[in-house]
């Protein structure tokens, strides 16, 4: 299962990473290099019953519908690259008429 | 740092030292050490002046908490750094990162906040590898930390910074966190005691997250004291993390036993291959003989998927990885460059953004959760390391309390010396499993091998971090004491 | 046409899925969020019991099975209202799974829709796109709001019965007190997956997912306009593409959304933040007991219970408050019919003229139930009494105390009543005469007349009867 220029490409879109073209053919290199290592895996026999690998834990992990909000020691505005009027700025979409409001 | 984390709370509480003395002589260290971005490049954030305030404020009302309960400030006035990836209000938390290059989180980790609750002042923030990736500190976008004890040499990582300042006696105690070994492995390379708590056993609120079902915040100490009376502040449940333990921490502090009596002490014979250098198998020996000798039953024990951890950690860290850096998109927070449109934006602030390695894996995380390859990669890897998992599982269950194994094949490498990204792996090849098992480890310094220092490394069932101690306090003890 | 519908459901809790803030609508933008959903770095999700509780209701409500365990799922793609990059959904291990919905009450299976799943979701921020030149505004507060998804088998064929199925759906929902349900406000959202099958075909066309409907009549006409395309491609050989189309409401077309250069791969994998989530017989067995009466046993025991039309169940019960109104009025001693006809009357027009829900309607049924055994009893008249309530339905006075204000009470006493007879007996001799000599015709002529000389206030039974004791002696 070699990875390709193509496959790379596609990984990096879908990560919203631009990959300098130049730069391509070594990661494509480094990436084979690094699954190599995985295909041992593949010769290992697993079953359903040797689980799914999640940790057990203990912990229930529910909390009741109620307050207080977790509050922030530093107003929005002091993090965010643009704000105005209370929202987050971002540069307008260019699909939004086909989304309208909503996300996919 | 002369005096212990407990001596410093002592003489603070008991008003023989006063906390900004404290403070003034981390500073003073730091200064000799060279902890700054042209020397060992230690200290990413800090603000001194604040500290001091904070100490005076300390001493302006000192006392009151110590008559009303003596246990209410177990670290009182006890300076510590904590790694750059663990959140602030008051010190930037960059991950060693660009795209964090001066975001000032709004809220406390909780394990942040339980320090402070202690007593502890929160001195600097340390170098990492970005986003604790890596396995050296030369990932940071910040520089290279630099080994203490031989500043050609890596610190080891990814929690290299805090590694280095408790290493350099700068401080007694300082977090770090793990994923895949960042702090047992630093903490090997350094000379120090490092500390990766059962996962769900320290809240993971407010770590920024690099592997969710791996990651632990750690500690390291200059003693096994140190590092337990950290841990002891820090450990415990936590309403704001899903996956953290309701079982309540034991009193680590008490794990100083004379006699090992009715220990049983495990050596997995996967963590001494053949390929092992002789000499830290010498040192893991040694240590072996001087348990025995306080009373420990030592036998053989075999954990027979070890050698498939390494593959399964690098299919599980990048996967959860590549989802939790999607957060870091230019939105909300942190570095925003511009392209052309949204998606230029995104893309020129990733890109930009992250470093190399980062990128890398990001790379390989996306493509092993795919379409058409999750169930080769993540689904086949999350499988075995349920295998991992149970290999354990059943050695503990057969009567073994604690496994002692080396903590890293080598001792701390030279700058620069390792630029394969999969050689680099290897070097978390022992620590890793507990991490993918979830259960406690530590690392206690053993002995040198052409003066660098070489850490054993304790593993225990788990929530059993105590039994850990019995066997680290007594091992550090027998080798003060010399005696074998 | 073969139709499937995936509905997406706000769930009333009180805060958000997985941090305590506030799910309550029209804050300032941004004023309702915390580390947890502005996706700070370092924030971790804690699920809210409450949301699993509607959620497991809801599921029960529609006959699913509710499973012991399920899992959250990360779901990852970049959008900017998502904060976190991935939406916390279920995948492969939903809550809950096989459940039916009734398009008619007693229906066959063929009149019943099977429901595929209903699984836990947080809902995404909000995006505006034309407030800003040249920028999208990013609002959160709505980030990480509870939802369930219920997604149906593709068992519907008409548009009508994609209508029927919703709206019972929608009642569903708002009897177990889920969601408000409220399509127009944005806490139910439909996505509409059609397909279209030649008559004797076996095998399912070509689907597209119709999406952006924001009303149930707007469901039903764009699956009619989609229905209609399809089969216009159809019949000209050509082939319908998989696609996802926009319903424009304003000028009643579909249109393909803009193709997205990249095909979606959301690289689903179970959360690690969250551990698997893991209910116990007992809690389920609560969450099942605690359902109230759902609407189809409801209309079916008024039918049985009070004796009513099919039709008045079906009206009575539109909403669980009407539903719980009227009974509360035949538990104060009305007679179900009777107070049926004034629930169905009365009441409903006044909720309709007023703009409100039966709940802020200021007469309460125990009232109510006071004026229909006036009525009854003849303490006042039928016409009287609808003014009667019209006062009551404003004030919230007693009926007794607006009568007696406005002299609305019906007089039965026979003296008084006699004296009416007798005046206007008196002023038409004539029709009197007629009347006592033996024509019968003329009694409701001159009950008229007594009950206008009477101001209306006279009971016209017993005019009636003094009436006819007069011709009788
Ligand atoms: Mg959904
Ligand atoms: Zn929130």
């Amino acid at each position: 299962m070699a990875v390709s220029e193509f496959d790379v490409r596609h990984v990096a879109q879908l990560a919203r990473l631009a990959i300098d073209p130049a730069r391509l053919p070594s990661l494509v290199q480094e990436l084979n290099g690094i699954l190599g290592h995985m295909e041992a895996l593949g010769a290992v026999e697993t079953s359903p019953e040797t689980g799914d690998g999640r940790l057990e834990t203990t912990a229930a992990g529910l909390r009741s519908d109620e307050g207080p909000p977790i509050p922030l020691a530093a107003a929005r505005e002091t993090f965010a690259p643009q704000m105005a009027d209370g929202f987050f700025l971002v540069p307008r979409l260019a699909t939004h008429e086909d989304l309208g409001s909503r996300s996919p | 740092m002369s005096l212990s984390a407990r001596e410093t709370a002592d003489g603070v509480r008991s008003g023989q030292r006063t906390t900004r003395s404290v403070v003034e002589e981390v500073f003073r260290r730091a200064d000799e050490v060279g902890a700054g971005k042209d020397g060992l490049n230690i200290v990413l954030h800090e603000d001194r002046e604040a500290s001091l305030r904070e100490a005076d404020l300390r001493d302006g009302k000192s006392g009151a908490s110590y008559l009303v309960n003596p246990n209410a400030r177990p670290l009182k006035g006890v300076p510590v750094y904590v790694k750059d990836n663990i959140a602030t209000t008051t010190l930037r938390t960059t991950c060693g990162s660009r795209i964090l290059a001066d975001y000032v989180s709004p809220y406390d980790a909780t394990v942040v906040a339980r320090l402070r609750k202690a007593g502890a002042l929160i001195v600097g923030k340390t170098n990492m590898d970005e986003f604790a990736m890596g396995s050296s500190t030369e990932n940071s976008a910040y520089g290279p930390t630099k080994n203490p004890i031989d500043p050609t040499r890596v610190p080891g990582g990814s929690s290299g910074g805090s590694a280095a300042a408790v290493a350099s006696g700068m401080v007694r105690i300082a977090l770090g966190s793990e994923t895949g070994g960042s702090v047992r492995q630093p903490a090997s390379f350094c000379g120090i005691v490092g500390v990766k708590p059962t996962y769900g056993r320290v809240s993971r609120y407010g770590l920024v997250a690099f592997a969710s079902s791996l990651d632990q915040v750690g500690v390291f100490g200059r003693t096994v004291d140190d590092a337990a009376l950290g841990l002891q502040a820090i450990a415990g449940p936590d309403p704001r993390d899903a996956t953290s333990s309701p079982i309540e921490p034991q009193a680590y502090h008490a794990a100083q036993h004379d006699s090992l009596e009715g220990l049983v002490i495990g050596r997995p014979r996967e963590y001494f291959p053949d390929s092992l250098d002789p000499r830290i198998r010498d040192i893991c020996d040694q240590a072996i003989e001087r348990l025995k000798s306080l009373g420990a039953e030592v036998c053989d024990v075999s954990l027979p998927h070890t050698s498939l951890a390494i593959p399964v950690y690098y299919i599980v860290a990048p996967a959860e990885a590549s989802s939790n850096l999607a957060r870091f998109d230019g939105v909300r927070y942190g570095l925003r460059l511009s392209g052309d449109g949204l998606e230029g934006m995104y893309e020129a602030t990733r890109s930009n953004g992250f470093g190399p390695e980062v990128t890398r894996r990001i790379l390989l995380g996306t493509y092993v959760l795919s379409a058409g390859y999750y169930d080769a990669y993540y689904r086949k890897a999350m499988a075995i390391r349920g295998l991992i998992r149970r290999d354990f599982e059943q050695v503990f269950a057969a009567g073994v309390h604690v496994l002692l194994t080396p903590t890293a094949p080598t001792t701390a490498f030279k700058l620069g010396a390792i630029s394969d990204p999969y050689e680099m792996y290897m070097s978390d090849i022992f620590t890793a499993t507990a991490n993918l098992a979830g259960i406690p480890g530590m690392s206690v310094p053993a002995g040198a091998v052409e003066g660098l220092p070489v850490g054993v490394q304790f593993l225990a069932s788990h929530f059993d971090e105590y039994r850990m101690f019995v066997a680290a306090y007594a091992l550090e003890r027998a080798i003060a004491g010399g005696a074998v | 046409m073969v139709v499937g519908l995936e509905v997406h459901v706000h769930l009333l809790t009180k805060t958000k899925l997985f941090c305590p803030c506030s799910t309550e609508f029209g804050a300032t933008p941004n004023a309702n969020t915390c580390p947890v959903c502005l996706a700070l770095p370092g924030a971790l999700p804690v699920l809210n019991e409450a949301a699993v509780r509607l959620a497991a209701r809801a599921a029960y409500a529609l006959g699913c099975t509710v499973h012991e365990d399920s899992v959250f799922a990360r779901k990852n793609y970049f959008y900017p209202d998502l904060p976190k990059g991935y939406q916390i959904s279920q995948f492969d291990r939903p809550l809950a799974t096989d459940g039916r919905l009734a398009l008619e009450d007693g229906a066959d299976e063929a009149r019943s829709v099977r429901i595929h799943r209903v699984h836990m979701e947080e809902d995404a921020g909000k995006s505006v796109h034309d407030r800003y030149a040249g920028s999208t505004a990013i609002d959160l507060n709505r980030s990480g709001t509870p939802l369930i998804e219920i997604v149906s088998e593709p068992d519907l064929r008409s548009a009508a019965d994609a209508g029927a199925f919703l709206r019972r759906l929608k009642q569903i929902l708002e009897y177990t007190e889920v969601s408000d349900a409220n399509m127009e406000e944005g806490s139910l959202r439909v996505d509409a997956n059609i397909s279209t099958r030649g008559p004797g075909a076996s095998t399912l066309g070509t689907k597209t997912e119709i999406k952006n409907m924001n009303s149930f009549s707007g469901v039903e006409r764009a699956l009619e306009v989609e229905f209609a395309r399809q089969c216009a491609l159809l019949e000209r050989g050509e082939r319908v593409v998989q696609q996802t189309m926009l319903w424009d409401a304003g000028s009643g077309t579909v249109r393909p959304a803009r193709s997205k250069e990249e095909s979606h791969d959301y690289r689903y994998f179970p959360e690690p933040d969250l551990p698997p989530l893991r209910l116990t017989r007992e809690w389920l067995a609560s969450v099942r007991t605690d359902l109230p009466e759902l609407p189809a046993a409801r209309r079916q025991r008024f039918v049985e219970s009070f004796s009513l039309p099919a039709y008045d169940a079906d009206v009575l019960t539109a909403t669980r408050d009407l539903a719980d109104y009227f009974e509360a009025v035949v538990a104060s001693g009305a007679e179900a019919k009777v107070a049926a006809n004034w629930v169905m009357g009365e009441v409903l027009a006044r909720l309709k003229d007023a703009g409100i829900g039966i709940r802020e309607l200021a007469a309460r049924p125990a009232q109510l139930g006071v004026l229909l055994a006036m009525v009854r009893d003849g303490a006042v008249s039928h016409s009287a009494a609808k003014a009667i309530f019209a006062q009551m339905a404003k004030t919230g006075e007693d009926p007794a105390v607006i009568a007696d204000r406005e002299g609305l009470r019906q007089v039965g006493d026979d003296s008084q009543l006699s004296a009416w007879i007798d005046g206007v007996l008196a002023a038409h001799p004539d029709e009197a005469g007629r009347f006592l000599a033996g024509e019968k015709k003329l009694q409701g002529v001159l009950v008229g007349m007594v009950m206008k000389a009477s101001g209306g206030k006279a009971d016209p039974k017993k005019v009636n009867q003094l009436l006819a004791g007069r011709v009788a002696t």
